[in-house]
């Protein structure tokens, strides 16, 4: 009897027709939220001691979190290594992935993946030591460089390598963590990563003065969240969150003045939290849920401060990643 | 149940659902039913995942440039290459370290395996210690000592150690001069060639005579003469028609030579090592196998210690140690695969770890991975089911 | 006794000696600490240089040791400084307190502080299992199974993994690491690998071919692949071949992985025993009458089991050792806490690596060799039971 139980149980669990993709009503029911994120980049992904997470790419899961759920805590972050990354979104181990990753034409088409937006304009930069006395990037022929396995960095560096007919060493490594420490040991006479990643990892490194980051930026980097092909609701979903905190910066709404701002005459902002319209509904979210992301997570630009730029050890520019309207790149489409 | 002997009526007919034969063919229906039942399921599954994600399938990918770089590469390749040649690349990556893997552990565990079986007591504890204490710690513990805290320690390549001879040792790893023939060393090839050819006949020819006439001829200092002799006059004949590549300094690192990265000198240095306490624990047994009634057997018709043991011991071990030995041989080439760890480039590091991650086609990837070491297992245990019968006892 | 007419005789006789001599001690050189070291050490020139190499290199081996984990080793320190050769101008050795900081981590990963109690109660319910089912004159070892393959698995879950309603809070697997993964996934593992290895044993030895068939295809497939592959495998193919939302969790698809592989080779340890059982112990059932499982459950594997229980606790440390590779596909074992803790930049001195190989090294080389002191000894127990 109990043989046959469990080949009930087991034919159930195969032989169900998986339900087609709807990964916002799933999200609903589980009451939690899975973000696959970077867990040891200082500045996008990274848990402290106690466990609480925090980072670029967290505040952009936790700002999905708080517009479907309402609650920016009901997030499970999954962190993942650069290799396992895209099985574990593909497989539906993750409904986001918020991983500094960047954005190609392959990962689009051949991984299945959707890019939401770009929540982080980056570049591939080289890390080597100040002794070598090495200014540019162009003097690396020869050069041993360590890098992390199944990166768009991998591919770059190559590229970067030949264009410029120099010969290359690449030493690779599954995790970022063993490529910073091989470097970090001398094995490597250069590391190379996002630029971002640059400044954070090197102030890891057992002496961080000692080392310093080439100005050569050799590739584009768009880094952004990424769903699985074949679900719009949830890609919309995802995508307009990231956008909610872009126009709330660009409409001066901060997390401290959310609660006056509902009160403003100004169409836009009554627009984006949800006092005129019905957007909310049209996405299949609670007519506050911009109101939730602010009041739980910030504006882009107060997050942006607070994990990579002025307010955070990084101290990383702004740079491309200034608003639109001063000079960057970053550019929300409107609310409406 | 008591059976009434008395009446002897015919035995009541077995019900057909308890007929071994027929209960044999429903069980065996059902299982194939539930393996083809749970197989379509996970290929449904499997495929429906696919197509909803959008993700490529097939093996197309073989022939797309794979745009990343190799740090050590038997056969040509650049980052132009094809996934497919990379392929080949982390296969010879894996068999290179396999092979002399495999070498430097059979001469290491022979060695310590017969350590353990010494009188002298030193030398059988030291043995029992380096076997209890290997054979206890992880590989892969071991692997990530040696790399990062033995190798990793070496000097910058700054003040890299000069080793006598012209190579030189640092964190970068063993840089060795590069020998480059030069006309005339051809010819020494050839007279090597020949001398093996020629002591091969020699060692025919002289079994026959022994089976003939008794008479023993001295194969082993006339093969030595041919094989390594005339060769070396040969060469210094020709004028030492060889010339080195000597490693130096460059800008970044040493330039020229042979260079020996660290990753896979830890990587060998890690399953040698393992792999020795195993094969040595393989020998012992071997050798404890051959009852001591043998040798003394051996000594009574007349032969000395030497003989004895080529003739009469190591023969009979070696019919118990090659079986577990080669199994041995083939749990260090499926170890290889924790060169993964250190990164070191072998099949699984190139072809499950970069190749997998850039064309997303996981299952393709790994069942081509497991197929190779599938393949050399299966080869290699039909190899040995055929030198175990060729080599098994023929009993009366 | 008598004395016969010519012993006394000879005793008349003066010259000849009446009593025994005196034992003579043996030569000196046969005995006492001398003679030992001429039989076991100098025997032979060979030997005399072989003994003379072997002490050089102990005598450079093991003071190394010695001063590194004891003599030079920084016992007491805040951070880096403390262990750093330029800082403190002397030798150093290990730098405990990194792994005296760490200790907790390496043993419960990141579970949460205030739940980790529940950590330790799992620890001491696994203990109290395995003396009870390894102790050969136990109480009650019958229940021993039960508690061990039935209890202990279904209150380790529950207990770990929370359980809401009767008030443990929910804890996730990816906040599980250290020890204890490494002993949840060795125990999984032996725990699931017994029951499906005998099975795929009893199906090996089968006279139905299909099930025959089977049985040897999935034995050899699983041995014929490392341990790695076979990871890979289950984390990343596993997921696609069931329903999105039944999509298994990282740790549960490496347990998955390690109970397949353990228990193929569960399987030819199983079959060895079986194979030693005499062909009368099967007629011998079937002639009382019983059916297949019943003669397996009562006559065969009883006796089957016990002869293999060395090589059980053989395969047992195999497995052991080999969870640390779950580390490759991304849990957070034992080694991989050590390997995220060896490059924190507070304590990145040049010996905090070799500290953290020593304390995984020695946590590794105590459990395994205590468990191989017990697989001989048993075997040597049962060796003596045999013999008649």
């Amino acid at each position: 009897m109990k043989r046959i139980v469990s080949v009930i149980a087991l034919a159930v669990m195969f032989g169900a027709t998986s339900a087609s993709a709807q990964t916002l009503k799933t999200v609903k029911d589980r009451g939690i939220l899975n973000c696959g994120s970077n867990g040891s980049l200082a500045g996008f992904g990274l848990p402290d001691a106690q466990g609480k997470w925090a980072g670029l790419d967290v505040d952009l899961c936790r700002a999905v979190a708080a517009a479907v759920l309402g609650d920016d805590k009901k997030v499970k972050f999954v962190p993942l290594s650069a290799k396992d990354r895209f099985t574990a979104l593909q497989s539906g181990e993750v409904d986001v992935l918020a991983r500094n990753t960047t954005w190609t034409s392959s990962r689009d088409t051949q991984l299945g993946l959707n890019f939401a937006g770009v929540n982080y304009y980056d570049g591939q930069g080289f890390m080597v030591r100040k002794a070598l006395k090495v200014n540019s990037a162009l003097e690396l022929g020869e050069a041993s460089v360590c890098v992390q396995q199944g990166t768009t960095t991998e591919l770059n560096l190559a590229d970067y390598f030949r264009a410029n007919k120099m010969k290359l060493k690449t030493v690779t490594f599954a995790t970022a963590n063993e490529a910073v420490k091989a470097y970090d040991s001398g094995r490597c006479d250069a590391y190379t990563t996002d630029a971002s990643g640059l400044y954070a990892e090197r102030l890891r490194l057992a002496n961080a003065a000692d080392h310093i980051v080439l100005p050569e930026i050799i590739s584009k980097e768009p880094l952004g969240p990424a769903v699985r092909h074949g679900d719009d609701q949830w890609f919309d979903v995802v995508k307009w969150s990231l956008y909610a905190m872009l126009n709330a910066e660009e409409l001066g709404i901060t997390s401290a003045n959310v609660g006056e701002m509902a009160k403003s005459d100004n169409p836009d902002i009554k627009r984006l939290l949800g006092s005129e319209g019905n957007y909310g509904e049209q996405l299949g979210l609670a007519k506050d849920w911009a109101v939730n992301i602010i009041k739980q997570v910030g504006n882009y630009g107060e997050s942006f401060d607070r994990n990579v730029g002025a307010g955070s050890p990084l101290k990383i520019d702004r740079g491309l990643n200034k608003l639109w309207s001063k000079g960057g790149l970053q550019y929300a489409p409107p609310v409406r | 149940m008591s059976i009434d002997l008395r009446t002897g009526s015919p035995p009541a007919r077995v019900p057909f659902y308890n007929d071994p034969k027929v209960r044999s063919i429903a069980y065996q229906v059902a299982l194939c039913a539930v393996i083809v039942f749970l197989v379509y399921g996970a290929a449904s599954n499997a495929i429906d995942n696919l197509k909803k994600a959008n993700i490529a399938s097939g093996f197309g990918f073989w022939n797309q440039t794979a745009g990343f770089d190799i740090s050590q590469s038997m056969i040509a390749y650049s980052n132009l290459s094809t996934y497919g040649r990379a392929f080949w690349v982390g296969l010879c990556n894996t068999l290179l370290v396999a092979a002399i893997g495999i070498i430097f552990a059979t001469i290491l565990g022979f060695i310590i395996g017969i350590a353990r079986l010494s009188k002298n007591w030193l030398v059988n504890k030291a043995a029992s210690g380096y076997v209890e204490t290997i054979r206890n710690i992880p590989l892969l513990l071991q692997l990530l000592f040696w790399y990062n805290a033995v190798l990793k320690a070496l000097p910058d390549f700054r003040d890299s150690l000069s080793i006598p001879g012209g190579a030189f040792l640092n964190n970068r790893g063993l840089f060795l001069p590069e020998p480059i023939p030069q006309t005339g060393f051809s010819f020494a090839v050839m007279a090597f060639c020949a001398g093996i050819v020629v002591s091969t006949g020699y060692h025919i020819w002289a079994r026959k005579r022994q089976e003939k006439t008794g008479q023993q001829a001295p194969v082993f200092l006339v093969s030595l003469g041919l094989i390594v002799g005339v060769p070396l006059i040969v060469f210094l004949a020709a004028g030492l028609p060889l010339g080195f590549d000597y490693p130096r300094a460059g800008k970044f690192n040493m330039a020229g030579g042979i260079e020996i990265l660290p990753e896979f000198a830890a990587l060998l240095f890690g399953l040698s090592i393992y792999t020795a306490a195993f094969i040595a624990e393989v020998v012992r047994a071997g050798i404890r196998a051959v009852s001591h009634g043998q040798t003394e057997a051996a000594y009574s018709l007349g032969l000395r210690a030497q003989p004895t043991l080529r003739l009469v011991v190591v023969p009979q071990a070696m019919r118990v140690i090659i079986p577990p030995l080669t199994s041995q041989y083939l749990n260090l080439t499926k170890n290889s695969t924790l060169a993964v760890a250190i990164g070191y480039p072998d099949l699984v590091q190139i072809f499950t770890g970069t190749v997998l991650n850039q064309t997303g086609q996981a299952v393709e990837v790994v069942a081509i991975t497991m197929a190779v070491y599938l393949t050399i297992s299966l080869a290699t245990s039909l190899l040995m089911n055929f030198y175990n019968s060729r080599i098994a006892l023929v009993e009366r | 006794m008598t004395m016969s007419e010519g012993d006394l005789a000879v005793a008349q006789i003066k010259f000849v000696r009446q009593t025994t001599l005196e034992q003579q001690p043996p030569p000196k050189s046969m005995h006492g600490p001398i003679g030992w070291l001429l039989t076991n050490l100098l025997s032979s020139p060979f030997n005399i240089i072989l003994t003379i190499l072997i002490a050089l290199f102990l005598a450079w081996i093991i003071p190394g040791l010695v001063n590194f984990l004891l003599i030079d080793a920084v016992w007491t320190g805040a951070d880096r400084d403390a262990c750093r050769e330029v800082v403190q101008n002397r030798t150093i050795g290990a730098c405990w307190p990194f792994a005296w900081e760490r200790l907790a981590y390496f043993t419960y990963g990141s579970y949460p502080i205030e739940e980790r109690w529940r950590v330790d109660l799992f620890f001491g319910m696994l203990a109290i299992g395995v003396f009870w089912i390894l102790w050969l004159q136990a109480p009650r070892r019958d229940l021993a199974a039960y508690y061990c393959f039935i209890v202990l698995p279904v209150c380790s879950y529950i207990l770990l993994s929370g359980f809401e309603t009767i008030g443990l809070r929910h804890v996730d697997t990816v906040l599980w690491g250290g020890v204890l993964v490494t002993i949840v996934v060795s125990a999984v593992g032996i725990v699931v690998s017994l029951p499906i290895g005998i099975l795929l044993a009893l199906g090996r030895r089968s006279d139905m071919p299909t099930v025959k068939l089977f049985s040897v295809l999935f034995i050899e497939f699983v041995r014929g692949v490392p341990l790695v592959t076979v990871l890979f495998m289950a984390s990343v193919m596993l997921p696609l071949f069931v329903p999105e939302q039944y999509s298994p969790d990282k740790l549960l698809r490496a347990l998955v992985g390690i109970a397949m592989f353990a228990s193929a080779y569960m399987a030819e340890v199983v079959r060895a025993g079986l194979q030693a059982i005499p062909k009368g112990q099967f007629e011998g059932a079937m002639a009382v009458g019983l059916g297949y499982w019943q003669m397996m459950r009562l006559i065969v594997l009883p006796q089957a089991l016990k002869i293999t229980i060395p090589n059980i606790v053989n395969t047992y440390i195999g497995l052991f050792k080999d969870t640390t590779l779950v580390f490759i596909v991304g849990i957070f074992d034992l080694l991989h806490t050590i390997e995220v803790s060896r490059i924190d930049p507070k304590w990145a001195t040049p010996v905090t690596s070799t500290t953290g190989y020593a304390v995984a090294g020695i946590f590794y080389l105590v459990f395994c060799y205590a468990m191989s002191r017990y697989a001989r000894a048993t075997e040597a127990r049962l060796a003596k039971s045999e013999r008649r």
